[in-house]
């Protein structure tokens, strides 16, 4: 291995990209343990690289000697007996060519929300099965999940390799099987990978008891699948976060890329008003960009002075979203109170709050045999297919296409739980929906003169931020 | 020239840290940052001034000054404050002080728990803030592996661990009851190497105790601790002697042990960091003082 100076090792090393990963399985197929040893084993490989390291061999122990690789995330354990809800636990790790965050789920209990919760930014997923099991409820479950919250890549570890002598005829036969379930889920990009946790095969090295696995283990592979295109880079789209007028002079749109690229000197569309306008300049800290992509946080000016709030959105003219306020979403119920259908909840959604009515419930999917059954009202943990309606017009694409578009959070307007979270399939038409009534003030007709419609548009802008919509009428 | 539409780590760190931030300040009516003098608040604030620039941050910045602090803390406070056009809100729980609470005679836990958590929750009730950001990261210690990026407090400034919110995408839910409030963590994600770079990368100022430097010291308990006023009690200071130390993390001096080191550099403290053993958090007297401290501290209040 190469070895390196302090200083080489840092400027290098501040040049890694970040991959967000999800773990599935549960404690019985190994995965404290593999956590474990990735954070462990690749600890010692980064820090091998410096020259200046004296390994203390008290520290790792004996290479024969064998660690509980799984006390190392003791953390979990301790706060589960004080009865702390713990749905999702991060961990960190680095190599030199990327640094590493793991959302770690408990297994058992509360599956779906947890899986749900982690696996909301993963890039990959790393689905564990025991290989003297294979394939069981439990990865369908995981599978299914991880495919609907638009995972691209999965890992399918095969674990306790050492405990079926590692047999390539019986990895084989995992895969295969494993592969037949997952096709009609259209994950793009699925690796198996045989290891032994425990043993250390496959792992970070090589396994010597698997020479025919030809594949990389599975630390090389996380540090090299190419994540680079799985954002959307097509279509712009800037919501909105915050309007900075710092000066007179100065009137700059501030968010995060939500998607696409934006350039300076670009014609961009504001919404709902659909006013026109071009990008004067992409203001940042560190000076002005030519050019914006996600999930870079900048600021837009623009070149005509148009009125634009927090909740609208910038895009390109050519390439708008959906307008709509009728739209149906796989929902996930999250919370322990069980959905009331009557109730009209808050939903977030981009940087947008608006009010939001069920209108249907089409079916609820059963997590683990994908069978689909009506429904009248959601509990914890339960997914269906749901058709919305909200207090005033969203932009939005189909969360396939587009995650940070198409993804929005449910709000109990009592209790202010995050009751459920969805993904956006797409609009509907009208005819499927009771329509949610809009008030309106038609100012002339209540004879409110017109030194007041100043202030009644200002309360009008406030109730909008609370998600409540009125028309006003001016004529 | 080709275009790149790729981010280092870092920056995808600032961008998400950024995003939080400026969703507080669109949500909420009035946040404030927490300002411990550390070198992740000095992470956090950069992020700040990044994130309205060319404006000016729009909410102030809050010191719990225990009245223990080092001395080149305050100065470094202060000085930075100024040069930066920062609000700067300075609290103390005044009337403990008066009446001589301190760490030498009244222990560790009564000391924290009145001059820092108290007297947080009283400037926190005196200002009516209703969102806190704070510079805690999840990697500090175990018990805040599962710690959300908004953590909700109610109107006691308690934390229910069995209370918690779900936390999806970049979907913050902002909704709150009267009264209850909000502490954020805009640097969950950061951990202790990514905050070195960072600072390194960004030329950010740090106070100068994070570096190796001869420094008078007395060992008490093991804990390698530097006399930083008249306040050191008489039968330790006969046995101050000159070390070569430098602090990991910085607090009330009487309660902050230094470690013997060489790095004077931020390159040499990242070599040092990465050939210790020890975590950060245990040069921190105030964790010994019984299990799972932190748990219960957060409960109360503490961050």
């Amino acid at each position: 291995m190469e070895k390196l100076n302090i200083k080489e090792f840092l400027d290098q090393d501040e040049k890694k990209d970040l991959l967000r990963l999800l773990t599935a399985g549960s404690v019985d197929d190994g995965k404290s343990t593999l956590i474990g040893r990735l954070l462990f084993d690749s600890k010692k490989l980064y820090e091998d690289q410096l020259d200046a390291l004296e390994r203390d061999t008290k520290r790792y122990g004996n290479a024969g000697e064998n660690i509980d690789y799984a006390l190392l995330l003791d953390g979990l354990k301790a706060e589960r007996e004080q009865g702390i809800t713990i749905d999702v636990a991060y961990r960190y790790f680095s190599t030199n060519k990327r640094k590493f965050i793991i959302a770690d789920t408990p297994g058992h209990e509360q599956y779906t929300r947890n899986m749900i919760t982690g696996g909301s930014t993963a890039n990959l997923a790393i689905i564990l099965v025991d290989a003297r099991s294979g394939v069981i409820t439990q990865t369908r479950r995981h599978t299914y999940l991880v495919s609907l919250l638009g995972i691209k890549h999965v890992v399918l570890a095969v674990n306790k390799m050492d405990l079926v002598n590692y047999k390539q005829q019986v990895f084989d036969q995992i895969v295969s099987e494993y592969r037949h379930f997952a096709e009609p889920l259209g994950i793009p990009d699925i690796t198996c990978i045989p290891l032994s946790a425990l043993k250390g095969d496959n792992v970070v090295e090589d396994s010597e008891n698997m020479k025919w696995y030809t594949g990389k283990p599975l630390l090389e592979f996380l540090e090299t699948v190419h994540i680079g295109s799985d954002k959307n880079f097509s279509d712009f789209r800037y919501p909105i976060q915050y309007v900075l007028r710092p000066n007179l002079d100065f009137r700059g749109f501030s968010s995060t890329m939500a998607s696409g690229i934006v350039r300076k000197g670009d014609e961009v569309l504001a919404l709902p008003s659909m006013k026109r306008s071009r990008v004067k300049s992409i203001v940042t800290y560190e000076g002005e960009q030519e050019y914006a992509f996600p999930p870079q946080a900048v600021t837009i000016t623009l070149e005509d002075e148009i009125d634009i709030s927090r909740g609208e959105m910038l895009v390109h003219p050519d390439n708008l979203p959906i307008v709509s306020r009728n739209f149906e979403a796989m929902l996930v119920w999250m919370d322990e109170k069980k959905m009331n259908p009557e109730e009209q909840f808050f939903m977030k959604h981009t940087t947008n709050l608006t009010r939001v009515k069920i209108d249907k419930i089409r079916y609820k999917v059963n997590v683990n045999t994908l069978e689909q059954s009506s429904c009248d009202a959601l509990e914890l943990n339960e997914i269906a297919r749901v058709v919305f309606s909200t207090g005033k017009p969203l932009f939005f694409d189909s969360y396939q296409k587009n995650k940070n578009t198409g993804a929005f959070i449910l709000i109990d307007p009592i209790t202010n739980n995050t009751c459920a979270v969805g993904m956006i399939i797409d609009k509907v038409e009208m005819k499927d929906i009771q329509e949610f009534e809009i008030p309106e003030i038609n100012l002339s007709k209540l004879n409110i003169s017109s030194e007041h419609y100043e202030a009644i548009r200002k309360v009008v802008n406030e109730l909008d931020r609370q998600g409540i919509c009125v028309k006003v009428n001016e004529r | 020239m080709s275009e790149e539409y790729k981010l280092s780590h870092l920056k995808e760190l600032e961008a998400e840290s950024i995003h939080i931030i400026r969703e507080v300040v669109a949500e909420f009516e009035n946040p404030v940052m927490l300002y411990s003098i550390g070198k992740d608040s000095s992470v956090m604030v950069r992020l700040a001034e990044k994130a309205f620039y060319p404006g000016k941050v729009p909410f102030p910045l809050m010191h719990i000054d225990s009245k223990w602090k080092f001395r080149e803390m305050i100065e470094f406070r202060d000085k930075y404050a100024r040069d930066n056009n920062w609000d700067l809100i300075v609290e103390s729980n005044t009337k403990c002080f008066r009446e001589g609470v301190g760490p030498f005679t009244h222990g560790s836990k009564v000391h924290t728990d009145l001059m820092k958590t108290q007297a947080l929750l009283q400037a926190l009730d005196k200002y009516k803030f209703d969102a806190a950001f704070g510079g805690a990261r999840r990697d500090e210690e175990k018990s805040r592996a599962k710690e959300r990026i908004y953590s909700f407090r109610d109107k006691f400034h308690q934390w229910d661990p069995k209370n918690q919110r779900p936390e999806l995408w970049n979907l913050y839910n902002a909704r709150v009851h009267k009264g209850e409030s909000i502490r954020v963590f805009p640097l969950s994600n950061w951990t202790e190497l990514d905050i070195w770079q960072y600072i390194r990368m960004e030329n950010i100022p740090i106070v100068p105790l994070y570096f190796a430097k001869e420094r008078p010291i007395v060992e008490i308990d093991g804990n390698l601790i530097m006399p930083d006023d008249e306040r050191m009690p008489e039968q330790y200071r006969d046995k101050i002697q000159m070390r070569k130390v430098r602090f990991r993390t910085l607090g009330c001096w009487p309660l902050t042990g230094a470690v013997e080191s060489e790095a004077d550099t931020i390159e040499k403290i990242v070599e040092e960091m990465m050939t210790t053993t020890k975590s950060e958090r245990t040069t921190r007297v105030i964790d010994f003082d019984q299990d799972a401290s932190m748990e219960q501290k957060k409960r109360e209040g503490y961050f």
